[in-house]
């Protein structure tokens, strides 16, 4: 952004209020800054005069598509309105702060949530992705709490494509140096190569934190003459315009570089402002603190005051500057990172002071809460901001997008996997299956995941490759939550209402196959332009299902958010909804991992297989195919299966668990083999005759419900009364094998452990490098 | 026994430090970087993290403060010091053992679950193994590389000064797969891998017995305090 953009031209001094109401005329540049002619119209309206320069950098950032949610405002009240009295039993703090906060039991509370980086990580991914995951931690400090935990769910594009290991070797050496260097382990994530990511990967990082009840804030500016303090690292000219210019907007080829639009990150900088925020809060030195993310020092004045008593005035002149030639409105748009914005009490702000100071974390006090109603912002003692924040933070544009039915659906869903052929000889059957287990998106992702720090905090009681990540919250109890997240694009290109559902349920399935109990739901919304007519239905169907599923299985959504503009062209990326659920367990000790460990223990398939391969890995894999219509799902049915993981859990008679999904039962037998090394023979007899399926449906179908269990041999005579006792499916289909660790399907073909597994990791290294293995 | 845990900024594992040297039985003290005091400690650790965000180099920094000088004349004094990868790398910097550290021959941080062989169970933090043991230990760092000149390799390997060689794989390029020193007098040792984070049942490394059951690491901490109970 170029100082002539946002300055009146010719004009040394800045654009003054006074300025700004004699003359009238001057011709604003509000379209390079985003702003729609119309929006620019009603500020004028809102102001009664042209917005000084100061102004329209304000409000150019916080009506873009990503502040102010502009485009999906109208659907995300359904999350919402669509609520039980059940749901709301366990929610402290809901939709619209930082992060959502749910009680856990024992005076304990958990907040997180999962934000999007997709653009900046494009564009520069290390940076991108490092920052990516330093918005989010803020976030859930500002709610009070220590962050524990971090996941990310990373897209690319093809593997095989030229561009892809410059994207993927950036992004998740971005993710581990900043979340390594913060000292947060990464508990999980989803990584997927598809060719609809090419030219717009998506980076989402998910944070879990845990805080006191007596410890939960919010931020808000109340009581006039309290102090508004600025801390944190110095304000410089990165990230200008990062929120307007560059994630609500489509990439076009052959435009200017966005490149400066990239904030840079410190995390070290980030760590001592974890810890001083947390001594602050805990020393009751503030009264609320705003994390600067989007949009800077122009949301958080505005967020703050809208909040609280609807008043403040800055001296913009003291935030202390990186660059001392920045101008009044880079500063109020500068996205530099670790920066924390605190409303101290006047008689507190000594004893605030010595803890910053203890920190040595940079502060400059920078005005105060007032209540006059308005932000008023001065520069040199000349007010060169004057306005209602609610206009600026709240009262946003809202669109009412047009919505259109993609025709091409129909003819998409028309074509059916059910035409293509399936293996039938043990030679095929076990040859698809390898070309499976080494492809893209079922291989090993230990290239990237051995990058992250799974053991700081020594609270990790699950973490890769488990169906999800697990953290004791309480030492003393063993209280603690699991987290998993989920998101199948393709099913969402085919459906995207059915394909929200599935992961839903995929995620609500992965949390209760380690024993937790699901308690809330945070989201990510990835999608393409909102300005297609066909991504705006995508995005409807998408946020109705999703509401309508969580209301029925009584898990409230309690934050999230949405990433529009995910498209290079006019090609937008399949819909990706990242689904995150939450669960509780009452001592991590009960915890369930994904794989066998003992000789001899029974495996039990629970839920039916269906012909469901449209879609699935398989036809993407085998048959470069996608068509027809997402698997079907029974929200009722997955709640019982969580019930049942549940009750055996609890009585200790689960010595694993783990879901089914992408890749089907064969994948799945294969990962828990590969967990501890533990092989197993299995037999598909029982399923095939039950649910009349031929052998490559019930080794490839990805129906959901089901998950499969090992039972210790002394404690199969009560599983399976428990079983009986709730009616699911279920069917002995094998036993586990430590002198032979091996997969032996009977009749059909077998494989070694050794080739399992050089067949499942060989696949990253291969394109991104060596990795360092016995 | 008072066991010191240095907090820089940028210190990440000390509170792992402090709940191991509970579980081994010795009361953990919480030690500041920028004061002169040991509040009375009997033996200290510097902790894994990154200290000054590994500006300059990893341990450079915070070799430079003002608790460092104390921890020097402790340890001139025959304290036990561990100092656990940037920890490690403090010792290396601060000149208390011999060597330096780079950043890894692969060029990316690691996680891993790392088998070691015990070179030397005659260190203040080392005397609960035997010599050849082998042990696994977690390890995540991204400037693990042990380097020295060849006389000072070729010293520490005669003088019994190296603790701990990675076996099965060296991770990260360390010379004669070196992964933990000690002093010559053996009350201080630094090493790459983080024993901390095997103490504790369910939250440790995976053993062949089950998941996450290691505990290897907690010899480490009831050497040093069962030799004080001893004296």
């Amino acid at each position: 952004m170029s100082t002539e953009l946002t300055q009146a031209p010719g004009t040394a001094v800045p654009d003054t209020v006074a300025n700004a109401a004699a003359t009238p005329d001057r011709e604003q540049p509000f379209a390079a800054l985003g702003l729609k002619e119309d929006e620019y119209l009603k500020i004028r309206e809102i102001l009664g005069r042209r917005p000084t320069s100061g102004e329209l950098a304000m409000y150019s950032v916080m009506w873009s598509e990503h502040c102010s949610y502009k485009s999906s405002k109208i659907y995300l009240r359904q999350f919402g309105e669509k609520v039980s009295p059940a749901m709301k039993k366990n929610l402290m703090v809901g939709m619209g702060e930082n992060a959502g906060v749910v009680d856990v039991g024992g005076g304990w509370a958990v907040t997180f949530k999962g934000e999007s980086h997709n653009h900046p990580s494009y564009i520069e991914p290390f940076q991108g992705a490092a920052t990516g995951v330093g918005g989010i931690v803020r976030d859930i400090i500002s709610m009070g709490a220590r962050p524990v935990a971090v996941m990310d769910q990373l897209r690319f594009g093809d593997i095989d494509a030229p561009d892809t290991r410059r994207v993927v070797d950036g992004v998740v050496a971005g993710i581990s140096f900043y979340a390594n260097c913060l000292g947060l382990p990464n508990i999980g994530g989803e990584t997927v190569f598809d060719k609809v990511y090419q030219g717009n990967p998506l980076v989402n990082v998910t944070s879990v934190g845990v805080l006191r009840h007596e410890d939960l804030h919010l931020a808000n500016a109340k009581g006039a003459g309290n102090k508004v303090v600025l801390f944190g690292a110095r304000t410089g000219g990165d990230g200008i315009g990062g929120a307007s210019i560059l994630a609500s907007d489509t990439f076009s080829a052959g435009g200017p570089t966005k490149r400066p639009s990239v904030q840079v990150g410190d995390p070290f900088a980030e760590k001592v402002l974890i810890e001083c925020c947390l001594e602050l809060f805990r020393d009751e030195l503030v009264e609320g603190i705003q994390d600067l993310g989007a949009a800077g020092i122009s949301c958080a004045t505005s967020e703050l005051a809208s909040n609280g008593d609807g008043g403040m005035f800055i001296e913009l002149e003291k935030v202390l500057l990186r660059d001392p030639t920045l101008t009044a409105e880079e500063i109020l748009m500068s996205e530099s990172q670790e920066r924390m914005m605190a409303v101290v009490r006047p008689e507190k702000l000594d004893a605030f002071l010595a803890v910053v100071g203890k920190w040595e974390v940079e502060t400059s006090v920078l005005g105060e809460v007032t209540d006059t109603g308005r932000l008023i912002i001065n520069w040199h003692g000349e007010e060169i901001v004057n306005v209602e924040p609610r206009t600026v933070a709240v009262d946003g544009p809202v669109y009412e997008r047009p919505v259109a039915y993609p025709t091409w659906i129909d003819a998409l869903q028309a074509d059916t996997a059910a035409g293509l052929p399936r293996p039938e000889s043990g030679d095929d059957v076990r040859g698809q299956f390898l070309q499976l287990l080494g492809s893209a998106n079922l291989a090993d992702p230990s290239w990237i995941t051995n990058q992250y720090d799974t053991y700081v905090l020594g609270n990790t009681a699950l973490s890769f490759p488990d169906d999800g990540g697990m953290i004791r919250v309480d030492e003393e109890s063993g209280l603690g939550f699991a987290i998993a997240t989920d998101a199948n694009g393709r099913f969402c290109q085919l459906d995207p209402a059915q394909g929200a559902r599935l992961a839903l349920a995929e995620a609500y399935r992965n949390v209760a196959a380690t024993g937790a109990t699901p308690v809330a739901v945070t989201d990510c919304l990835n999608f393409g332009s909102p300005e297609n007519p066909e991504v705006m239905w995508q995005f409807s169907q998408t946020v109705e299902a999703l509401s309508d599923a969580c209301l029925e299985m009584e898990i409230p959504v309690t934050g999230g958010n949405v990433s529009f503009y995910n498209q290079t062209g006019t090609q937008p990326i399949h819909p990706t909804p990242v689904i995150g659920v939450l669960g509780v367990i009452d001592d991590v000790a009960k915890r369930i991992p994904s794989g066998w460990q003992d000789e001899g223990d029974n495996i039990y398939l629970l839920g039916t297989t269906r012909l469901e391969l449209d879609g699935s890995a398989w036809a993407g894999v085998i048959h470069d195919h996608l068509g027809g219509r997402p698997p079907s799902v029974s929200l009722d049915g997955e709640r019982e299966l969580a019930a049942l993981i549940s009750a055996g859990g609890d009585q200790s008679l689960i010595g694993s668990a783990h879901d089914l999904s992408d890749g089907g039962l064969a994948q799945a037998l294969a990962e828990c083999i590969m967990r501890f090394g533990v092989g197993a023979r299995v037999w598909l007899d029982e399923i095939l005759e039950r649910d009349e399926v031929d052998i490559a449906t019930a080794l490839f179908s990805e129906s959901t419900g089901r998950v499969i269990v090992s039972v210790p041999r002394e404690d199969d005579v009560k599983f399976r009364g428990l079983c009986e006792g709730r009616g699911y499916p279920v069917a002995r289909i094998g036993v586990t094998d430590k002198e032979n660790p091996g997969l032996e399907v009977q009749g059909v073909f077998t494989v070694a452990l050794d080739e399992l597994r050089q067949t499942h990791r060989a696949t990253l290294p291969a394109r991104f490098g060596a990795t360092i293995s016995e | 026994m008072r066991i010191g845990v240095v907090t820089f900024p940028g210190s990440l594992d000390d509170r792992d430090a402090q709940r191991a040297v509970r579980l081994a039985g010795g009361e953990p003290v919480a030690l500041w970087h920028g004061s002169h005091d040991l509040d009375g400690v009997e033996a200290i650790i510097l902790p894994g993290g990154f200290s000054y965000g590994d500006y300059l180099r990893a341990g450079a920094i915070a070799s430079l403060s003002p608790i460092m000088s104390e921890v020097v004349d402790a340890a001139g004094r025959g304290m036990p010091v561990l100092g656990i990868c940037n920890g490690f790398q403090m010792l290396a910097e601060a000149r208390l053992i011999p060597g330096a550290h780079t950043r890894n021959a692969h060029q990316q941080f690691i996680r891993r679950d790392q088998r070691l062989r015990v070179e030397n169970a005659d260190t203040a933090w080392t005397t609960g193994f035997v010599e050849g043991q082998e042990i696994t230990i977690p390890l995540k760092n991204a400037d693990g590389r042990f380097v020295a000149d060849d006389e000072t390799i070729k010293r520490l390997e005669g003088e019994g000064q190296v603790a701990f060689r990675y076996i099965g794989v060296n991770p990260n390029g360390s010379m004669d797969d070196i992964a933990g020193v000690s002093n010559k007098e053996g009350n201080v040792v630094g090493l790459m891998p983080h024993p901390e984070h095997a103490t504790e049942a369910g939250f440790g490394p995976d053993t062949a017995l089950a998941m996450s059951s290691g505990t290897d690491g907690l010899t480490f901490f009831t050497s040093v305090i069962e030799k004080a109970l001893i004296k």
